[in-house]
């Protein structure tokens, strides 16, 4: 497969780019933000993402979607990131829907309508540190009746409070460091004895930490196979991370532009400051690094949709390779805005505060380069 | 089974008949390549039997059209061909500026005759070239050269000085950039291709910083070029020097992980040692080693993007500045770790177990990578102006 966008792949960019730079333009991030919407995203602009199609890319078109691939979420995704665009997207219909892919039938019907029509959301509990560590999952599940009993703590989990269900990763055997053991499950918010609470992120989106003190779900509940919940966790894992490569890649971008455009309207020294050699260099050496990052994120994206043996390797490196471009991105772009970078007016700043959000969800940069290592031998 | 499953399965048995065990090991540096050339010894038969072999089938330059000596293959097949050579190892049989440089510009260039007389012997390795750019006075500033040729009618007589001029004293022929008209700076600058056995050309070698001494001054006393021997039209010498400059760049490019796709970090560990869980052992060189191998993985990503983006007709001209700036300074960045993974084992300079300083001497060679053809100063240059479209000079 040539490592550029194809015909089908360059015409959903031709939708997905305007629809997302005229519906939810950095503006829209501001509106929602100002009026401190406790769900932190609009519930209109999801239906509207349901009738763009973008909301059941990665589900199968028996299950009612489009059958596509990584790639095609991730075209997605980089316009959503290309505008700061607040929506379940990610959470939902990258992860979400990967999990449902994994499950059985009366799970699926029970979600996926929902969200292939813009209206349901789900949220992804996973990690229970401050930094991504989901081998040591320690939450517990234990048999109860015909059901299972969850209880524990989690935390960062985005989405959470406006989330119809959550995908939660718990230990049914096993102790925390081993992968055997591990079994997701679907829980209803509504569900008794979880209690959850929300906090505002730094880029204005909403996180909760949840309690499960014995929650109380049925056999039906769970996704895949009891014990054997990391190889439907991978499958998430993989396209959530690689996923949010990809809105890296378009933080990375959107911050890139205005950047670069700055650097041709602003004068200083009787001069423009993008005539600054200093400037220059670095301006070209950020933009060499995104093309790398950008090439590597695709390649990532085809070898998941191949079912390549090195995907997951591919995986991380182009978690880590975005990770560390994007940041290199919205860093030089506030340096260059100089003070008007610092002012809340200006958006670059809100570039930034994506940025970090997205590069500590799922493994920072480091977590995957040292994961590269790993899976290299030493 | 398709053409190219066929072509693929026809190629890997050639190979394995013809491509002698000693090729199939990686060169140990520089030194080791074949560089043919009118003077050329071999190494050994082995060095001899496959660039015959290989050049007998036109695959020293596999995708040059069959009449100028090259493979006629097309660029599927040439993937495959380079394909299933690094499936077993096998190295470049012949090392050349003839076909990585003069070769492109002379097919987009030359003239029928000019293509007939000059590309089949560098197909063959059989007339060696070098590239005379550069001036004491005119590196990053080339168009400033000023080195001269005088019209004489159905002649010029050039005067002038070049440097660093690599391997000048082992070529047979340079390409050579001659003003030819001094009032004009850019359009005033022809491409001369003479013999360096021609009267008043003289060499004198520069020793580097690794030890080695692969480059020279070179001086032109009244040298006499025969006027067929330009490439391109006269005064017009700078469009042909660019495009050259691209191809340039786009082979040392190559030198940065695009050829080379493995991990350093799993390449190095056993110079360094495992610790008890059995990473390597030096907990700051390895999360060094991780980055550089995300950051070459991913180079390699952006030179296949690169290759297929070229092939469509799609991506900017000016990315080969890119690829070039990015692939170099990669270079160097690993030859800074192996000599670090290589602690005081990599400082032997002179001794049988280095191989007499294989290491540090390709490190300190690597330097060049960033100033050769370009410096990366002169690559971002043309990235801020030409691809980001910054303002100024
Ligand atoms: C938090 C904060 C507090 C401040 N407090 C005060 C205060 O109390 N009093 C006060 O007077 N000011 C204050 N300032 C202003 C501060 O001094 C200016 O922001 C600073 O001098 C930069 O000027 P600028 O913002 O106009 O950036 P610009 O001059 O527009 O610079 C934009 C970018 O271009 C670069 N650049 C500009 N010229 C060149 C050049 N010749 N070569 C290379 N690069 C160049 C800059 O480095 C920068 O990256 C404050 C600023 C901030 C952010
Ligand atoms: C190993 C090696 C092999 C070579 N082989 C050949 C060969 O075969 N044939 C040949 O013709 N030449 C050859 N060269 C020459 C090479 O192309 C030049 O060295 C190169 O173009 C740089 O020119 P310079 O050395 O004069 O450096 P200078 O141009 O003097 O540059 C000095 C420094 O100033 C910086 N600089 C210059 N101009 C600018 C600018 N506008 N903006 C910012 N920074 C700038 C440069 O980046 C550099 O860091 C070779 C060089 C090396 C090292």
């Amino acid at each position: 497969m040539p490592l550029y966008l194809n015909e089908d792949q360059a015409m959903l960019q031709d939708s997905a780019r305007p629809f997302m730079a005229e519906q939810a333009p950095v503006a829209h991030l501001r509106k929602f933000r100002d009026m401190d919407c406790k769900d932190g995203f609009s519930h209109d602009l999801w239906k509207q993402f349901g009738e763009m199609g973008f909301t059941g890319i990665l589900a199968s078109e028996d299950d009612g979607g489009l059958g596509m691939g990584h790639v095609e979420a991730g075209v997605v995704l980089e316009e959503i990131g290309r505008n700061l665009t607040p929506s379940p997207f990610l959470t939902t219909s990258v992860a979400g829907v990967t999990a449902l892919n994994e499950a059985a039938a009366s799970l699926r019907e029970k979600y996926l309508p929902g969200i292939i029509g813009g209206e349901t959301v789900l949220a992804l509990a996973i990690d229970e540190s401050a930094k991504h560590r989901p081998e040591r999952i320690a939450m517990k599940a234990e048999r109860s009746g015909n059901g299972f009993k969850l209880s524990g703590k989690k935390q960062f989990v985005v989405q959470g409070g406006s989330a119809d269900a959550l995908i939660v990763a718990a230990r049914t055997g096993g102790s925390a460091g081993e992968t055997d053991g591990l079994t997701l499950f679907a829980v209803d918010k509504n569900a008794a004895n979880m209690s959850m609470e929300s906090a505002r992120l730094l880029d204005s989106a909403m996180a909760a930490h949840i309690e499960f003190d014995g929650v109380e779900v049925t056999a039906d509940a769970v996704v895949g196979e009891v014990d054997q919940g990391w190889s439907v966790l991978k499958k998430v894992l993989a396209a959530t991370r690689v996923g949010s490569a990809s809105e890296m890649i378009g933080v990375g971008s959107g911050a890139m532009d205005m950047t670069v455009d700055y650097l041709k309207e602003r004068k200083q020294f009787g001069r423009l400051i993008g005539e600054f050699q200093a400037l220059q260099h670095r301006a070209a050496h950020l933009y060499s690094e995104m093309e790398i990052a950008r090439a590597a994120v695709l390649k990532a994206q085809q070898l998941l949709d191949e079912g390549s043996d090195d995907a997951e390797l591919w995986v991380s490196i182009a978690k880590a390779k975005a990770g560390a471009t994007s940041d290199l991105a919205v860093r030089e772009g506030v340096q260059m805005h100089g003070g008007m970078g610092m002012t809340d007016e200006y958006d670059i700043g809100l570039y930034m505060k994506r940025d970090r959000a997205l590069a500590e969800f799922l493994g920072d940069a480091n977590y995957h380069a040292n994961r590269v290592a790993e899976m290299s031998g030493y | 089974m398709s053409d190219l499953e066929r072509f693929r399965a026809e190629t890997r048995a050639w190979l394995e008949e013809n491509c002698p065990p000693e090729m199939r090991q990686p060169m140990k540096d520089e030194k080791d390549a074949c560089w043919g050339g009118r003077n050329w010894t071999f190494k050994n038969e082995a060095q001899k039997q496959w660039l015959e072999a290989m050049a007998g089938r036109g695959w020293t330059v596999p995708d040059w059209p069959k009449e100028y000596g090259g493979g006629g293959l097309s660029a599927a097949e040439t993937k495959i061909l380079r394909q299933e050579m690094a499936r077993i190892n096998a190295r470049n049989p012949l090392n050349s500026f003839g076909i990585s440089m003069l070769g492109p510009a002379m097919l987009h260039f030359g003239t029928e005759e000019q293509k007939r007389h000059y590309l089949p012997p560098i197909a063959r390795g059989e007339i060696r070239w070098c590239q005379g750019y550069s001036e004491p006075g005119s590196g990053s500033d080339l168009v400033s050269l000023q080195t001269y040729g005088e019209d004489k009618g159905d002649h010029w007589v050039v005067n002038g000085q070049k440097i660093w001029t690599s391997y000048a004293d082992q070529a047979d022929w340079i390409f050579c950039l001659v003003r030819t008209d001094k009032e004009n700076k850019y359009q005033g600058i022809s491409f001369l291709l003479f013999d360096m056995e021609s009267d008043g050309v003289s060499t004198k070698p520069i020793k580097l910083i690794s030890g080695n001494s692969p480059f020279c001054e070179t001086f032109f006393d009244d040298v006499k070029v025969p006027k067929d021997q330009i490439v391109g039209e006269v005064n017009r010498g700078w469009d042909v020097a660019k495009y050259l400059l691209g191809h340039e760049r786009e082979m040392i490019s190559g030198t940065g992980g695009g050829d080379r796709a493995g991990s350093l970090g799993a390449a190095l560990v056993d110079t360094v040692g495992k610790d008890d869980s059995g990473r390597l052992d030096d907990p700051m060189l390895r999360a060094e080693l991780a980055r550089f191998d995300v950051d070459a993985l991913a180079f390699t990503a952006m030179s296949e993007r690169f290759v297929d983006e070229m092939k469509a007709g799609k991506g900017h001209p000016a990315q080969p500045n890119m690829l070039k700036y990015a692939g170099t300074e990669l270079n160097k960045r690993r030859h800074a770790l192996v000599m670090e993974a290589g602690g005081s084992d990599a400082l032997e300079w002179e001794s049988e177990r280095s191989s007499e300083g294989v290491r540090p001497r390709a490190w300190l060679r690597t330097k060049a990578n960033s100033i050769e053809g370009g410096t990366s100063e002169i690559m971002l240059n043309v990235v801020a102006k030409r691809i980001l479209e910054l303002p100024g000079a």
